[in-house]
This record gives structure tokens, sequence and C-alpha cells, in this order.
């Protein structure tokens, strides 16, 4: 099947090119960084994790909202939804692989991961991300390697199928759960610990990644003949709406216990987002933009009128991920690191090496997606000839 | 039949690739006898026996590693009852002898000697300290 | 200096025969232990290592860096010029700083400029050791939360879950960093986490942590709190100690008398 992505015309070859040069040129910073070590980005004592991690927190929430497509249709027996499932599960199995790039990428001494497995530690919640994010791929591969294959052959999937499906549905919640327990349990950092960070991380995801789902079905109807149909997109775009507006309810929530409260340590951190703390402001224009956009967002979505139209809708939804792209990642890990626990503050904003081998890791996820597509489109276009 | 040509050229390329470590170190004039390494000259017993170290020393050191990091123990006898400090390259001393490189304080006369021959670069002098070795 | 170790090894050797054994039972060799002696010497073994530091004896002197360079010096910790990067295991910090809940406006006056000593606490509760994915760092059963830097993947996670910033990490090399490297211990390489030991090394040599014999007021008491005849013991039933944000849980195992 992978033979169908070798073909393709001057379109996809040039789209193929652009994602090989920025994986290269990311590839070439990673190589700088092993050499040199993490002094190549903009990290330091005080703000210890950044840009990488912060990709790895939004695209857990990407790859966790493939459940949103498939628990209709599984569980609900929502047809319509039954043509991008597999379109859901791929993003899914990218996203992932993202995840574990920049976690890779992250680490000061990547040879040495494998002590993850061979020292298993079970009260690190860093642990049980591994087993949860691996066990995530796992069930996509294959789920969506004997979907396929059944098309292909244009039969039904097996039995059993339904079932790891249906396991796979609890299961992305527990991903993007497991990871906002890395943040939520520490009492180092009083802005993490806090209840609703779970909640929050699963309130962004299922707005950003069916959103994001939306764009890719726009998207492909524009560059290939597969047309997801306007009423996949609408229900999408239903969910989206659900989740943007408990977003941001969960947001005004925490910013309701911060100031009430009085308490400096909650309240500071909330400063160094929206006004400065210090003289240090790096992330106040990043974080009102991002809350323009999802109220614009919000705005649009609410109104019917706007939201079956194709262009607001499409405002609508780069404006979602755009928004929670800034919010959940920049946001919410460089600000558990401002003020530090000795109250100190310390800008970061990422290097170029962090930024191309940021935009290296994306294209590899984009080149997986590609491949993934083309393939499936290229069946589907063989059977429904 | 039209491809003959190009799959014998592509066969003897092969065949040259695969064959590069034999005929280069010839081309080159590398030497690749096995190397000679210098032993010390007033200790003539290791921890233990030059078969077993040849073979196993890495995981020696391993061992070693773990039982002073992580188990808190110090010394190491051997079989015949000496007693040895589990370090690489420290001074520590017991009344039987020092770490490894108060025997072998040359480096690269010694270590250096079959790492270097096998392409192994061990990590461990990244942070262990180096002797400075016999002037 | 290969050949003078090797010759004092085979002097040793024979002076412990000529001595008929037992010289390697040393104790109480702790606090005279000699600087060139490099036998092994027995561990001081303790329960529930703790460490008391007296902020009103530490207060005489004004700049005073004994404790830090002594450290610093013993454990090839870096000298990293770049602020954002730098690499200690023991610093001053100021009183509002390190001791976040007890600042208010009318501060003593001593107190308002005050720079105190702070680095690891080894709690009995470490959130840092729960967080490890590899168990990197761990507390021992005697209390000292440990570092294993072979095996540390640098993922940093120790770093965000320490309430009290005792931990560097090593964005870069530290070899060029540190002036004069001490053979007897190694340096780190870049990539993984590094804090205060509590001289474990030391301990197992039968000596202080380096800090605390290199302080010329004795304002840090190092001792086992099992041990109800230990300093430490008697120092804080005497005076009221403080620890470092208390209210967390962490169970700090340093303890400041104020």
């Amino acid at each position: 099947m992978i033979e169908k992505a070798l073909t393709g015309g001057r379109g996809y070859w040039t789209w193929i090119t652009f994602l090989l040069a920025m994986i290269a040129a990311g590839a070439y910073c990673y190589l700088l960084q092993l050499n040199n070590g993490l002094t190549v980005t903009g990290l330091s004592r005080d703000v210890t994790w950044g840009f990488y991690i912060a990709q790895f927190t939004f695209l857990v929430g990407v790859a966790a909202s493939a459940v949103m497509v498939v628990m209709p249709y599984y569980l609900h027996n929502f047809k319509v939804f039954g043509r991008i499932t597999i379109l859901g599960e791929f993003l899914a199995i990218s996203a992932v692989a993202m995840c574990m790039m920049f976690i890779l990428a992250d680490l000061g001494q990547p040879g040495r991961a494998f002590n993850m497995i061979l020292h298993p530690s079970p009260r690190s919640i860093l642990f049980w991300d591994m087993i949860v994010l691996n066990g995530y791929l796992v069930i996509n591969v294959v789920i969506s390697r004997v979907s396929l294959t059944a098309e292909r052959r244009g039969e039904a999937p097996p039995a059993w199928t339904r079932w790891v499906i249906l396991l796979s549905i609890p299961w992305a919640i527990s991903i993007h759960t497991v990871t906002a327990f890395i943040y939520s349990g520490l009492a180092a950092r009083p802005f993490w610990m806090t209840a609703i960070l779970a909640p929050r991380f699963l309130a962004s995801a299922f707005s950003s990644g069916p959103a994001l789902l939306i764009l890719i079905c726009l998207i492909l109807r524009r560059v290939t003949k597969f047309d997801a149909g306007w009423e996949v997109i609408q229900r999408l775009a239903m969910i989206v709406t659900y989740a943007v507006l408990i977003n941001i309810f969960f947001v005004l929530m925490e910013f309701f216990t911060a100031f009430y409260s009085a308490i400096p340590e909650h309240i500071e951190h909330f400063k160094y987002l929206y006004v400065g703390l210090e003289g240090h402001g790096e992330l106040v224009p990043w974080m009102w933009l991002s809350a323009a956009l999802v109220l614009l967002a919000a705005f649009v979505l609410l109104n019917p009128h706007l939201r079956g139209r194709q262009g607001p809708l499409t405002f609508a939804c780069v404006a979602v991920v755009v928004s929670i792209w800034i919010e959940k990642g920049l946001g919410m890990i460089v600000t558990g690191f401002v003020p530090s626990p000795l109250g100190h503050v310390t800008s970061y904003s990422p290097t170029l090496p962090e930024v191309l081998i940021t935009l290296g890791i994306y294209g590899v996820g984009a080149l997986l997606i590609t491949i993934f597509y083309k393939v499936t489109l290229s069946l589907r276009g063989e059977v429904e000839a | 039949m039209n491809d003959k040509g190009r799959i014998v050229l592509g066969l003897l390329a092969f065949l040259v690739l695969i064959t590069f470590p034999v005929w280069y170190n010839l081309v080159s004039g590398q030497d690749s006898r096995p190397p000679e390494v210098e032993l010390p000259t007033d200790e003539t017993r290791c921890v233990a026996d030059r078969e077993f170290m040849r073979t196993e020393h890495m995981q020696l050191l391993m061992d070693w590693r773990d039982a002073v990091v992580r188990d808190k123990q110090r010394i190491y006898t051997t079989e015949d009852g000496r007693q040895f400090p589990m370090s690489l390259a420290g001074t520590m001393h017991t009344h039987d002898g020092g770490s490894c490189m108060s025997c072998h304080a040359n480096k690269d006369k010694f270590c250096d000697r079959c790492h270097d021959y096998l392409s192994v670069t061990p990590y461990c002098w990244d942070c262990h300290v180096e002797p400075k070795g016999e002037q | 200096m290969a050949v003078k170790r090797r010759e004092f090894c085979k002097l040793a050797g024979v002076s412990a025969l000529a001595l008929a054994g037992g010289s390697a039972s040393a104790p109480g060799a702790a606090a005279e232990a000699n600087e060139t002696d490099k036998l092994i010497g027995e561990p001081i073994v303790g329960n529930r290592w703790a460490m008391v530091v007296d902020l009103q004896a530490c207060r005489k002197e004004e700049g005073c860096r004994d404790c830090i360079v002594a450290c610093h010096s013993t454990h090839n910790v870096p000298a990293i010029d770049e602020p954002k990067e730098e690499v200690k295991w023991i610093w001053k910090e100021h009183f509002a700083e390190a001791f976040p809940n007890q600042q208010h406006e009318y501060l003593a006056h001593d107190l308002q400029h005050e720079e105190v000593l702070v680095f690891c606490n080894h709690c009995d509760s470490p959130p840092c050791t729960r967080v490890c994915p590899t168990q990197a760092t761990w507390k021992r059963d005697d209390g000292i939360v440990m570092m294993d830097w072979h095996r540390c993947i640098g993922c940093r996670y120790c770093v965000a879950a320490c309430p009290y910033g005792s931990r560097s990490f090593n964005w870069r090399d530290p070899r060029p960093y540190i002036d004069e490297i001490n053979a007897d211990f190694p340096t780190r390489s870049r990539g993984v986490v590094e804090k205060c030991t509590f001289c474990d090394e030391r301990l197992a040599q039968g000596r202080m942590p380096a800090c605390v014999e290199a302080c010329k007021d004795k304002c840090l008491v190092f001792g086992d709190l099992e041990d109800p005849g230990s300093e430490v013991r008697r120092l804080l039933e005497k005076r009221h100690a403080v620890r470092r944000k208390p209210g967390l849980g962490t169970q700090p195992e340093v303890y400041y008398l104020v």
C-alpha cells in the first residue's frame, strides 16, 4: 500500500520536498544540540521546560481528540463519521509520534532513554505517560492498519477490531489525563497544581483536535477528490463549539480562584501572563492574542449562520487551534516556572535551533500524515472507481 | 535482458563496498595487527585473572558503579581474599591496592590501545578524571 | 604521580602487615582525618542525616563563601559565567526568597538583608525522587537524597518537582568551566541534573561534609537525628529552628536556627 505514496502530481512532490527540507534543517540543528548540549535552547536553570515540552503537551491533546470522532461512530452509531474515523486515527498516530520525538529532543541524555524501561518507576507519572502513549500508538496503528487493509479488500473489518476501538476511547482520555498529572501533582508549582488542569487539558484537546480535523477535511476537499461531506464538518464544528465554551469557562474558573483568594503564589503566574511581572512580559501579547482569538472563535461558532459557512468556519477553526496552541503550549508550560520556587523571574524565548528542531519534528508528523492520507485516499479512489 | 549490464555493474559495486574493510586497510597501509597493551611493571595481579578481565571488565565496572553509587558498597573482595576499592580513577586505596588507574596509570598505553583498535569509546571519561599517566 | 601512588600502596600494605592487621578500623577519625591519608576509612553511619544551619553565627561574617568554595571545588562544580545556565550545589539567597512564608514588611533589621545558605534539603518525603522516571535520584535508607549520574536521562522532571530550586542541570559540558579538577571526584557530563549529596563519598570515608569542615564559625552542624546524643538534636532542642516551605509536606531535613 505504501507504493501509493510514491506516486503523485507536482503539488504533492513540492509539498513532500518542502517537508523533507524542513526535516533536514531540524535534523542538522538536532546534531548541534547533541554535540553542544541543551545550551543551544533558550532554557535556563529556572525555566527548565519550554518549547519542546509545550509542543508535546499540545500534541497529546490533538492525539486524544481522535476519540471525538471514534466515539460517536462506534458508541452512538453516528454513521456519518464513518468515512473520517480513519483520518482521525492517522492524525492520532502522527500526533503521538511527534509527542515522543519532542520528549526525546528534550532529553539531556537521549541515548539513555531506554533506562525508563530498564528501571521502571511506577511512582513517576512520566513512566505512565510512556506506557499510555505507546499503548495508544499501538492501538491506533493496529486499528488503522486492519481497517485499511479490510477496506482495500472491500470487506468489513474483523469483529475483534471493535473491541480494540472501544478500548481506544477511554485510553484516549487517559493519555491526556496522565499528561496533565505530570504537572498537576507537583507541590512545587502552584500554577500547575490544580484539580482543573486535567479537565482543562481535555477541553482544550477536544476544541483544538476536531478543529484541526475540520481544517484537514477542508484542505483535502481542495487538493484531492475526497469530500468528507458538509454534515460531517458541521457535526465536528458542534463538538468544537461546545468544547471551546467549556474551555473558556474553565479558564475563567482559574482566574476566579487565583484572584479572589489573593494568594500571591497563585496570582503572580497570571500576572506574568497577562500584564507582566517585574518587568518581564514576553508572553503578554501572546496571551491577549490567544484570548482574542478564542473569543472571536466562540462568537463565530455560536452563530449558526457563521458556523454554517465555510469562510467564517475556517477562520474560527484556525483561531481555535492557534489560540489553544499558545495557551496550552507556551502559556501553560513556561508560566509554571515563572516565578521560580525562589521567587526569581527569568524570561524565556526559544532560540533559532530550538524552533528549527521543532519545525523539523512537525515536518516528520506532517510527512507521516501525508503518506497515510495519500495511501488511504488513493485506495478509496481505487475502490470507488 | 536489457538490464544485464546494469545488474552486473551493480553486483560489482556491491562486492567492492561490502569488502571495503578488508581492502582499505591493505591499500592504506594501516596496521591491522591486534594491539599490544603496556602492563604495569610492579604489579602482576589484577582484581581477577587476565581472561576474566579481558571479557568481563565492562560488566565488572558496571557492577562496581552500581555497588558504590546505589548500594553504598565501596570495597571489592577478590576470589583470593584481597580487597580493593571499587574505583575507576580515584586515589583512595586499601592495603591490597587502589583503583584501576592507580596501577594502569597510563590510559593511552593501556585502555586506549584496545579501545581505539576496536573503535570503542566508553563514556566513562566524560566524567571520571583521567590520571595524568607516566610522564 | 602514578609511581608515587603505587609505592605508597605497597608501603601501606607492608605497614599493615607489620602492624599485624586491624589498621582498617580507624574509628572516630572523622573530624581529624588527615588530608593526605588516602587509605579507605570506616564510614560514618547514620539513620537520618540532617543539617542544622546556624544563621546567627553565619551572619557574623559578611561575604564569607568558605563553605561554597569548599563544596564546589571538592565536587568539580563548574563555574559557568552565563547566569541562566549556572550550576550550584550550595549558595546564598535573600531571607525573603529562602523563606517566602516568613516574609513581612517589618522584618527584623538583620534579617532584611541577610543572605541564607541554601542547598538540597534532603527531604524525608522528597517530591523529586517520586517523579524520577529512572530512579536516578532516590532516597537512601540513611536519609540522603542521592544522585546516580550514570542513570540520569536529563528529563529535568526532578528540577520541576523541587520546591526549593536546589537542582541544576548541565546545559553544556562542564569540564571547561572547572578551574582545578579534583581528581578524586568525577565531574559530570552535560545533560544530567546535579545537586548536593550531603558528601556521601566523604561520609563513606569517615569524614564530615566539605561545607561543614570548611566553616570557620561552625555554622553548619551535620548529624544523625535518630541519635539522641548528636549535636543536631541538642541544637534543635535548645533553639527554635525553621525549615523552608514546611507546609508542602516535604519534611526537609535542613533546619535553620534563625
